[in-house]
């Protein structure tokens, strides 16, 4: 790919930043262009991503059998109770039940589960073609619930229908469906949105925010089952992590619930202290500030000792990222300035324009920032830039290495957690490791 | 505990659990992706193509190249013509590749998309090929779009000039790029000269050299194809995933064809050396009986650990029923063969097999899913559970030891370079069952028994 260039209709998607603020002229949040090797997903893709982690809930697939089988348990979403959502359910759609329609079948699928496991709650995923051959998975979802009495949800997840944005929005119309028929008692304590448990991260917050004295009513969705979300709506303040993925829960929360949100981020030491204290703040607890303030600066202490171990390797080394939200990529510029390392290329498939103007605000003068890059684009930046790691999820690291180019996935396949303080350590052990691995040294050795 | 498998056995008319396959377009993608310069691209919606490149990529650990139509609500109500257009345009102009293969996707194909149409309408330029398969995700599996994607080069491109090349067809069906290599290094060997499709060694299974090249060196060529229709004989391996292909090329440039099961183990190996042997007429060189000899020779040194071993083996139909074969070689039962494609030849094979080996009480079924396999597991144990990545629950809930073998392996690395077909991959295949049963027994064994020398 020596010779590629930009697709022009790419161009206005791409920016080079400049001294002073450029005004943010970049375009995002659009689709994809035809005929692109797009790294992005679809609706379904966001759908399921979000919703996945709800452990004891049957997610059932409906459509032909790929949507099920791609996203069977690819998610390290980690449970402390059921592990049902790790199995694959769908309704692997036949050629007569495109001609004939697939209700019959959904409704079979979702009896069977009914009679076979009593299961309190079952979302139904609307995959392509289900709108197209005329299934009213709305109608089948109610009478199933009406008749089981359990809560049957649909997830109007059709691919086509917009980028993963959209599926987010999806899922999140599906959990308030589920959480706005119950009206928990009011309770002190907050709701945690958008962490997933990858790899146990929510568990990591729950201890930092018990650590402070704040409860934790429910959590979205990582480590999440049916009885525990149900409760959510008790809660006083929502704090939300992954904001591409929860914002428009927490807004329609707010909205409908009366529950106020800030946004946080657990990715670094400052966004992971000063997230803690805000918290704290928002709910005007000065006893729980005052332990966030103790505790924070206590671990930011401990870990600046750990960071210049590591400083002398991984000083003036330059990274690039490319992840799927906004506010990961803003932590982790953070994160490598840091560790001494500078971001030169920095993507996101989901970014907004408030996520852009942030992220233009951190970076030093011609960084490349881009959105919804292929892979020729990541190769091109890199390359001119010279980059040292790249940071992105499962399509990315292939491509990385190629390059000769170190690798860390922040995505579904990362193998530590990489929040919090316990993260800060994960993460540079991570990145170090890979940077100064030997293996780069064998590339180009001469025969 | 990873384990919501009911033993009781029930009806299950439309659940499907735990798939034991996944949909025809990621088929298309691989095989397209075995030809040199060729841009696989997804008719659909770009979710599709997001998923099987990120799936080749976790099986394969290589970047899996494609493009997407990306359609929209437009294009899902008036036809995906004009996204086709613009992503053929954007594809030659900015990726430069010789072909572009297109795959349709479930949505595409409902709504009628008629690519024959399309693709004549589309300002294809000087020198380059736009070719189409039309893989509807909920007809067969991934098997069948490989087949189907194998069938349409052939259909697209392939011409019989009325001079005969004496060259081989190999259709190497749904394998890695090891198995690729194995089959190409025998029939070199064996004097043969041959055109393979496809042909992704090279491609999936590229070295490092420190530059990323978008159409890396392996792969058939367009040009290749092309003669395929001056062919002496083609080679179909594996019934499912190649005769689709053979019958193609037969009908259109009269290359007469023989399909043969997977040559994973001794007998089949030895049917596709023969086979290999009766187009040159040569003799079989010493190289190759070597490597039989030694194979039958571990077979001989392990036999007391494999005989009458149970195992379960589960994945892509000629897979399954290779490795079904090499196991009853070893002296081991295949309990339970299970693939998710869809196809009577598969358990009419199945149960040939099992009564050329005189063997009762086994169970093949096709379209099953890996929750069924479980259910059987549970009503009656096996000692091996062979196939993909997604039998590790199983293997894990029943504590059964486990090889992972076929596709997709998503949790380990290497795989893909190394062969199960031929003598060689019957050593490898050999030994990587042999290890985990004889790992098993030191793992259980009492300290009193704990060998030494086994």
């Amino acid at each position: 790919m020596e010779n590629a260039s930009v697709l022009d209709e790419r161009k206005e998607f791409i920016l080079y930043k400049q001294d002073g603020c450029s005004g943010n002229e970049m375009k995002c949040d659009a689709n994809s262009v035809s005929g692109a090797v797009s790294q992005r997903a679809c609706v379904y893709c966001g759908a399921r991503v979000v919703l996945n982690p709800i452990t004891d809930a049957f997610h059932i697939v409906h459509g032909p059998i790929g949507c099920a089988s791609y996203t069977w348990d690819i998610r390290g979403s980690l449970s402390s109770g059921d592990d049902l959502y790790r199995n694959s359910f769908s309704t692997d759609l036949r050629e007569p039940d495109i001609i004939f329609g697939g209700e019959k079948r959904l409704t079979a699928a979702i009896e069977e589960i009914a009679e076979k496991y009593q299961p309190k709650l079952i979302f139904v995923y609307a995959t392509c073609i289900v709108g197209v051959i005329g299934d009213d998975v709305n109608a089948v979802c109610k009478a199933m619930s009406e008749k089981y009495n359990m809560r049957v949800i649909p997830v109007k997840s059709p691919g086509f229908s917009g980028n993963k944005s959209v599926g987010y929005k999806m899922a999140c119309n599906a959990i308030m469906e589920l959480i706005s028929k119950h009206e928990p008692a009011k309770r002190k304590g907050v709701n945690i949105l958008g962490d997933f448990n990858l790899a146990g991260e929510m568990w990591i917050i729950k201890d930092y925010l018990n650590k402070t004295g704040i409860p934790v009513v429910s959590t979205f969705t990582g480590d999440s089952c049916h009885d525990s979300l149900i409760k959510s709506s008790g809660a006083e303040l929502n704090i939300v992590q992954c904001a591409g993925s929860s914002a428009y829960l927490a807004d329609r929360m707010e909205e409908e619930m009366g529950i106020p949100y800030i946004k946080v981020s657990f990715f670094g030491i400052e966004d992971t202290a000063s997230s803690l204290i805000r918290i704290a703040e928002a709910l005007k607890d000065e006893e729980a500030k005052q332990k966030a303030i103790e505790f924070t600066s206590a671990e930011t202490g401990k870990l600046q000792q750990f960071l210049a171990k590591y400083r002398k390797n991984l000083q003036g080394k330059k990274a690039a990222i490319y992840v799927g939200g906004g506010f990961k990529a803003i932590s982790l510029i953070r994160q490598f300035h840091s560790m001494g390392m500078e971001t030169v290329v920095v993507g996101t498939q989901t970014g907004k324009k408030d996520d852009y103007e942030i992220i233009e605000s951190l970076v030093n003068k011609d960084t490349v920032i881009l959105d919804d890059a292929n892979p020729a684009e990541l190769e091109k930046f890199m390359k001119e830039k010279g980059a040292d790691i790249l940071v992105g999820g499962v399509k990315e690291r292939p491509l990385a290495y190629k390059l000769g180019i170190a690798f860390c996935d922040h995505n579904h396949e990362r193998k530590h957690p990489l929040c919090g303080f316990d993260g800060v350590v994960n993460f540079t052990e991570e990145i170090n490791r890979s940077v100064n691995n030997p293996v780069w040294r064998y590339i180009n050795a001469e025969l | 505990m990873l384990d919501y498998t009911k033993k009781e056995q029930y009806g299950r008319s439309a659940l499907r659990i735990n798939p034991a396959k996944t949909c025809q377009p990621v088929g298309a993608m691989y095989a397209a992706l075995g030809v040199h310069e060729c841009m696989p691209h997804s008719h659909g919606s770009q979710g599709c193509c997001a998923f099987h490149r990120m799936f080749l990529t976790r099986h394969f650990k290589d970047p899996a190249m494609a493009s997407s139509s990306s359609f929209t609500e437009g294009a899902s109500v008036f036809g995906g013509g004009s996204n086709l257009k613009t992503a053929a345009k954007n594809i030659f102009d900015i990726y430069k590749p010789k072909i572009i293969a297109v795959h349709t996707t479930c949505l595409s194909e409902t709504i009628g998309d008629d690519l024959n149409a399309l693709i004549q309408g589309i300002d294809i330029p000087e020198g380059r090929y736009m070719v189409h398969t039309n893989t509807p995700s909920y007809k067969g599996s991934h098997i069948t779009g490989f087949s189907n994607m194998v069938a349409s080069f052939i259909n697209y491109l392939s011409v019989s000039s009325g001079k005969k090349n004496g060259k081989l067809v190999l259709l190497p069906g749904f394998v890695n790029p090891g198995d690729m290599r194995e089959m190409k290094r025998i029939a070199k060997a064996m004097g043969v000269s041959y055109t393979m499709l496809p042909d992704t060694s090279g491609v999936m299974d590229g070295p490092m050299t420190g530059k990323y090249e978008m159409y890396p060196k392996g792969g058939t060529t367009v040009e290749e194809i092309i003669g395929l229709g001056d062919s002496r004989l083609t080679l179909a391996i594996g019934k499912f995933a190649s005769e689709a292909g053979a019958e193609a090329l037969k009908k259109k440039c009269g290359v007469s064809c023989k399909t043969l099961t997977m040559p994973i183990g001794i007998g089949n190996t030895d049917k596709y050396v023969m086979a290999l042997q009766s187009f040159t007429k040569k003799d079989v060189p010493y190289g190759i009986e070597e490597e039989r000899g030694q194979l039958v020779d571990i077979l001989i040194d392990i036999h007391p650990y494999t005989y009458n071993k149970k195992a379960a083996v589960f994945g892509d139909p000629d897979t399954v029923l290779g490795i079904a074969e090499f196991v009853l070689e070893m002296g081991m039962i295949p309990k339970y063969l299970v693939t998710g494609t869809p196809g009577d030849a598969f358990e009419a094979a199945a149960e040939s097999l099992f009564t050329r080996f005189g063997m009762e009480g086994c169970r093949a079924k096709a379209s099953g899913d890996l929750y069924e396999l479980h259910q059987w597991i549970k009503e009656e144990g096996v000692d091996l559970l062979v196939g993909g990545t997604h039998g590790k629950h199983i293997a894990r809930a029943e504590d059964i030891p486990f090889v992972r073998a076929g596709f997709p392996v998503i949790d380990r690395y290497i795989h893909s370079y190394m062969p199960l077909v031929g003598y060689k991959g019957g050593m490898r295949l050999a030994e990587l069952i042999t290890n985990a049963i004889m790992d098993r027994q030191d793992r259980d064994s009492s300290e009193e028994d704990f060998e030494m020398v086994m």
